[in-house]
């Protein structure tokens, strides 16, 4: 044994949980750019969801239907309380509002005709109307946004209804961040801004400032509208007990709540990582209110931010929301991040799946981008008729859940037809974990 | 000249009534009686019309107004013609916060004083504040002009865009990235335009100019300390 031998063997080398290499990373980007990441998309990490729930299809005690034979109702009807035009869907699951300029004038179009051909409604985003999501959506919901860019009293005329944006599910109180490089002279235009420079979307609304001025901002709103549609109040999911309950009482016909899985064009990763709750923890919390000041139902509840599947869509209509909406989910359905553009993605640094640089305006896919050239590699009608066929899909996998827990229609599934996988999913939904009749919390309990 | 008095009608009625007057409209001169202080008076008009309002009013008095001329004899709370497209606004006494948020094109007169926030957002809209304007006056301000023939509040033209200022008197503050700037002749012809079809008599050359010094136009973490 020579003296090499006799050395003591060294242990494993091991990351640092705490300073992994993408956290690492991060830092010597940062140290190198002196400027915090900004990107699109969701939170990316790990939160409780949807997929801590299960369904509890019948046996004896419950009795099924049988799945695409027998009626399920997916229709639902949203502004009742004021609106002369309430909205009227085939389908429980709307389109986000996603901005032109964050996305090609031809992905708006698309999101049109598909939400269109599946009987559904689309929303305009930051930066005004567009004619083509105006001429190819049978049902539009024009976003009041903060900034108020391209906001104009003859779209407001023209939308089927108006959605106040009070706060995103991906930034609650955080307002939006459109680098120059995406401002084409279109873009600038829209927003009466310079070509070339960043763009901030305002936090908060310049003319008013708290749930008082916000009721007689929706009658101003009403007046200029004859009060034929109906008004969305849409926040981000912090405080949705008491936000719901401030929404109702300034007299919004709608609440639209976005939990932190929601998406974004742009903003700092820090926040999308780090603010906001989880989707799921928000919706007992809204209902609760709406069932406390006795309006649910009468004042629609709808949920996004994460939503993927028939299964989610289910889900959270089971925790009682009216509709859903998807943002994120629709330009996948799309075509962004198709792995047809791997190559690209990958001269961008990034691959498929993870790319969300959208604020850079360079999507290989089309989407997310001013770029002519990129723009017309996505065919409107292709991306409509995808767009079409994933809601259709969505529809279906919440119809067969639905059946099977015996209900005619998807406004008729409940809390009793979940059960929780997770302790912490469990207290969020307020549903008993699995096997047990009690979650954390649960009124009664000693726990 | 027609008459609404907002005694006996509701607003819904007499806002009906001035949204349904089209280009064509023979009847160009309304009265509107007993405001007393109602919100979202005259809103969303859109035709050649004159609407005089006896009284003070709430808020968002002729907000979204296109091609109207709206004259209140009193004063005007909160949000007074936000986002107008087009017309004019004149308010005989004072107007509260945010008079002309957002406003997108016309003339917006207020012949007292202003609040915080005069102008703010403002997207293209001229404003002719006779007295005083408080603080955060053009907060983000990105098009038009603003013009105050008294003093200015703290922080005047925040994170301001494109929007011009002129002020006679004195401004308390100026905001992150607002700057005074050279009068040059078209400013000087510009502020003229603008005082003789608000009516103020008042000289140009008395005014200073402010603007953007563009410094905060795209991200830089050495104006960091600026935000």
């Amino acid at each position: 044994m020579n003296e090499h031998d006799k050395r003591i063997p060294q242990t494993v080398p091991i990351q640092s949980a705490t300073f992994s290499n993408p956290i690492n990373a991060e830092i010597r980007r940062a140290a190198a750019t002196g400027i915090y990441d900004i990107r699109g998309g969701g939170a990316k990490r790990k939160v409780p969801h949807f997929d801590d729930l299960l369904f509890l299809g019948a046996s004896i005690s419950r009795y099924p239907l049988e799945g695409y034979r027998e009626k399920c109702d997916t229709s639902v009807t949203l502004g009742t309380r004021f609106a002369k035009n309430p909205i009227k869907l085939d389908i429980p699951i709307t389109i986000a509002g996603m901005s032109f300029g964050a996305l090609s004038a031809q992905a708006k179009e698309a999101l049109g005709r598909g939400a269109s051909a599946a009987g559904t409604s689309t929303t305009t985003g930051d930066g005004g109307m567009t004619e083509e999501e105006r001429g190819h959506s049978q049902t539009l919901v024009y976003q009041y946004l903060p900034s108020r860019y391209g906001m104009n009293p003859d779209d407001l005329r023209r939308a089927d209804a108006i959605e106040i944006v009070v706060g995103q599910g991906a930034k609650p109180g955080g307002g939006g961040m459109l680098l120059g490089q995406k401002i084409s002279d279109r873009v600038a235009e829209m927003r009466t801004l310079p070509k070339g420079i960043d763009q901030r979307s305002a936090c908060r609304h310049p003319d008013w400032t708290g749930p008082d001025d916000l009721e007689i901002k929706i009658l101003e709103l009403r007046e200029i509208t004859g009060w034929r549609v109906p008004i969305y109040v849409k926040v981000g999911g912090t405080r949705p007990y008491y936000d719901t309950a401030l929404a109702v009482k300034a007299g919004a016909d709608v609440v639209v709540l976005d939990g932190m899985q929601g998406g974004t064009a742009a903003t700092q990763d820090v926040f999308i990582e780090n603010v906001g709750l989880p989707t799921l923890a928000c919706i007992r919390p809204a209902v609760r209110a709406l069932q406390d000041l006795g309006m649910h139902r009468e004042v629609q509840l709808i949920v996004s931010g994460g939503i993927r599947t028939g299964a989610d869509v289910a889900k959270a209509m089971a925790l009682g929301a009216d509709a859903v909406a998807i943002g994120t989910a629709a330009l996948i359905a799309l075509g962004d991040n198709d792995p047809k553009w791997e190559a690209e993605y990958q001269k961008l640094g990034t691959t498929t799946g993870a790319y969300d640089d959208w604020h850079e305006g360079r999507d290989p896919a089309g989407i997310t981008t001013q770029d002519p050239e990129l723009a017309a590699r996505l065919d409107p009608v292709d991306a409509g008729r995808r767009l079409r066929n994933y809601l259709k899909v969505m529809t279906l996998e919440a119809q067969t859940i639905a059946r099977a827990c015996g209900h005619n229609h998807l406004h008729n599934l409940e809390p009793e037809d979940l059960c929780a996988l997770t302790m912490g999913a469990a207290a969020m939904a307020q549903i008993p974990l699995a096997g047990t009749d009690w979650y954390p919390g649960k009124p009664g309990t000693a726990y | 000249m027609q008459t609404i008095d907002l005694a006996t009608q509701t607003l819904r009625d007499m806002n009906a009534t001035l949204q349904a007057q089209t280009d064509q409209t023979n009847a160009t001169q309304w009265d509107i009686e007993n405001p007393r202080g109602a919100h979202a008076i005259a809103v969303g008009l859109d035709a050649p019309i004159e609407v005089t309002v006896r009284g003070s009013t709430g808020y968002y008095c002729a907000g979204m107004n296109k091609q109207a001329t709206v004259h209140v004899t009193g004063s005007a709370g909160p949000g007074v013609a936000e986002n107008m497209m087009s017309g004019t606004v004149i308010i005989d006494g004072d107007a509260s916060q945010y008079a002309g948020a957002t406003g997108r094109g016309g003339l917006l007169v207020i012949k007292g004083n202003a609040a915080s926030r005069c102008g703010i957002s403002m997207k293209g809209i001229d404003i002719v504040v006779q007295g005083n304007i408080g603080h955060m006056s053009a907060f983000m301000g990105q098009a038009g002009n603003l013009v105050v023939c008294g003093d200015a509040g703290d922080a005047l033209g925040d994170s301001l865009y494109e929007a011009r200022l002129f002020v006679r008197g004195s401004v308390k503050s100026l905001g992150a990235d607002c700057v005074e700037k050279d009068m040059r002749p078209e400013h000087l012809e510009i502020l003229r335009d603008l005082l003789d079809r608000a009516g103020v008599d008042a000289k140009p050359e008395e005014f200073r100019r402010y603007g953007s010094a563009r410094n905060l136009y795209n991200f830089d973490i050495d104006n960091a300390a600026a935000y």
